[in-house]
């Protein structure tokens, strides 16, 4: 099987299984969801909370409970991402796609025309690619990657708060504070940044159901054994 | 002119008593112990009074207002004298062109060691002809006084960020102090006035130790400003308990629950009102029952409401038509448009799909 080392496109048959997500990516990539599910959650009863509770202020602990656990998902979620930024480096090519689409490369560009086509119906079928095709890969980078890197980032600094001005943790993340303009923009941020990656789930579920029933290969099998396979012969 | 404070004030009448009641009252606001309280006495005692001029651009007096109500350090006269406040348009007896020569007089007499007091703040544009001091545009007597100036206290939102003449459009093009003068060390005190001991508190702390209090990044005092008015809210543990104030005429209003859910802006405002309060001590906004409006934070007059605690987007270039939105609903939008849009493509694939196959069973696999 002959395949583009830059793009990842594949140009010639014979087609063979792929190890495509090594397993510590694999195991990153379930953690992320539920890290993400969890933060979702207790992040909007944080934006919203529910309905007051009676009773004496002493005897409940409910809503900074719900604080606490949105914080330690989101430390994991924080720590998991950097040392997906470590496997980017030291894992296989697959590894750092999402951190680096080939914005160089020719093939990848027209790639990535040829898969929006065919996503809007003016192509017949998709070119074979190993890893991401060009349009799911920028859409990994600047939906997920930028995403994740706002909301990190926003999130440190309201968790800084806590500690005032001149802390440690201030000192490490009051910049991000400082940069958008005050506490409440920090807020702002976060937010819109959680819809922006509610809106990336929304389309990866989508576009990996569809690619898995669709297209020539295997997608969600992919992210449990991390083998890419082709379903069939592709043209 | 060289006489110390302590002078001054045993001339007025106070006894030494009351001087070291205030030296102790004074080290406890600025958090300096029982030593502090001995070195605010010795430093009162043998230092020469470091004139102070106060000059007012585009601004409402606010700030001068909680000034002069300050209650410890000590009673509204003491501290007017204990402040060596040469100049100041509204509280000096003197007017005019002898009120002017005054402050002249000083700055000659004091250069590089009096302290520029500045509230509100100079407009830009038009030259800075909206705003007039003496005949001249206000922005060039601020240059003029800070020159010599040891150090510039940026009073209030106004001087700090720009406050409610610098919200958009600024048709004056109202801009803060620290814009306009580069070349000194600015305190900001910010606040829609400033705390009234937070004021005075500064301006002790200058001229007992000689040097400015430590700042956080943006410059204001990290005493006064360094934790939220969230964090030391009495209303706390109301917030921790997840109980909210739904409607300012509920029940959990009246029984002084947290405002977090009617917007108040605690969690987001960096100032001491949870801890000095105002008035005496008396009260603050939260504890009488309405949100913080974050009135010390920057821009704070552009950010949407005052009971929301999330900034109000507007689209770019829009924004004239009315176009803007909580992150919620931008957020709710785009998903419940992605949403529409992905389940079309999902019946459109589904067809060409079922299609394909239905021609693929005819032609083998000619595509392309």
């Amino acid at each position: 099987m002959k395949v583009n080392r830059v793009s990842g496109r594949v140009l010639q048959g014979p087609y063979e299984p792929v190890y495509v997500y090594e397993a510590p990516v694999r195991f990153w990539h379930w953690a992320m969801m539920l890290c993400m599910i969890v933060l979702g959650v207790t992040g909007y009863l944080i934006a919203r909370p529910l309905p007051a509770i009676g009773g004496e202020a002493t005897f409940s602990y409910f809503f900074a409970n719900v604080r606490m656990i949105h914080f330690i998902a989101a430390m994991l979620f924080a720590v998991l991402f950097a040392v997906r930024l470590v496997w980017a480096i030291v894992g296989n090519r697959h590894a750092r796609s999402i951190f680096l689409p080939p914005l160089w490369s020719f093939e990848w560009w027209s790639g990535l025309f040829h898969q929006a086509a065919y996503y809007l119906f003016l192509r017949k079928a998709p070119h074979h690619w190993v890893g991401h095709n060009p349009l799911a890969q920028l859409a990994m980078f600047v939906m997920f990657v930028l995403g994740t890197f706002v909301i990190v980032f926003t999130g440190l600094s309201l968790f800084s708060e806590q500690f005032g001005w001149g802390s440690g943790w201030m000192n490490a993340f009051g910049w991000v504070n400082v940069l958008l303009g005050g506490s409440q923009m920090v807020r702002t941020v976060h937010q819109l940044a959680m819809w922006w990656l509610a809106l990336f789930a929304l389309v990866h579920v989508y576009m990996v159901f569809r690619e898995d029933i669709m297209s020539g290969e295997t997608v969600i099998s992919t992210m449990i054994n991390g083998v890419r396979m082709f379903k069939r012969e592709p043209r | 002119m060289s006489d110390t404070f302590y002078d001054l004030m045993r001339r007025q009448g106070i006894s030494r008593r009351s001087f070291l009641k205030f030296c102790s009252l004074t080290a406890a606001s600025l958090g300096l112990g029982e030593a502090g309280a001995q070195q605010i006495a010795k430093a009162m005692e043998t230092k020469p009074r470091t004139p102070v001029i106060w000059i007012e651009g585009l601004e409402c007096t606010c700030c001068s207002e909680s000034f002069i109500r300050s209650a410890h350090p000590l009673v509204k006269d003491v501290v007017l004298s204990m402040l060596s406040l040469d100049y100041h348009m509204t509280l000096s007896a003197a007017a005019g062109e002898q009120l002017r020569a005054n402050a002249h007089e000083t700055i000659a007499k004091h250069k590089g060691n009096y302290i520029l007091a500045v509230e509100g703040n100079p407009p830009l544009g038009e030259d800075g002809n909206y705003c007039i001091y003496y005949g001249k545009p206000f922005v060039d007597v601020l240059r003029e006084y800070a020159k010599d100036a040891m150090a510039i206290v940026s009073w209030g939102s106004c001087a700090s960020w720009g406050c409610v003449q610098a919200a958009k459009p600024n048709p004056t093009r109202a801009t803060p102090v620290h814009k306009v003068i580069t070349d000194k060390p600015i305190i900001k005190v910010p606040g829609c006035p400033p705390i009234a001991e937070v004021m005075t508190g500064v301006v002790t702390y200058i001229l007992t130790f000689g040097r400015l209090p430590e700042l956080d990044v943006q410059g204001r005092p990290k005493m006064f400003y360094g934790q939220r008015v969230h964090d030391k809210c009495y209303r706390r543990p109301h917030f921790d308990a997840g109980q909210f104030v739904e409607r300012f005429d509920d029940e959990g209003a009246r029984k002084g629950y947290c405002l977090y859910k009617v917007g108040c802006k605690g969690p987001t405002t960096y100032n001491a009102c949870s801890a000095t309060r105002w008035n005496e001590g008396l009260s603050f906004p939260i504890q009488s029952g309405h949100g913080c409006i974050g009135c010390s934070e920057d821009d704070f007059w552009d950010k949407g409401s005052f009971y929301d605690h999330l900034t109000t987007i507007r689209a770019p270039g829009l924004s004239n038509l009315g176009v803007e939105g909580t992150a919620e609903r931008i957020g709710l939008t785009a998903l419940g448009v992605a949403g529409a849009a992905l389940a079309a493509h999902a019946a459109v694939s589904a067809v060409r799909q079922a299609s394909s196959r239905g021609r693929n069973d005819r032609v083998s696999d000619v595509e392309k």
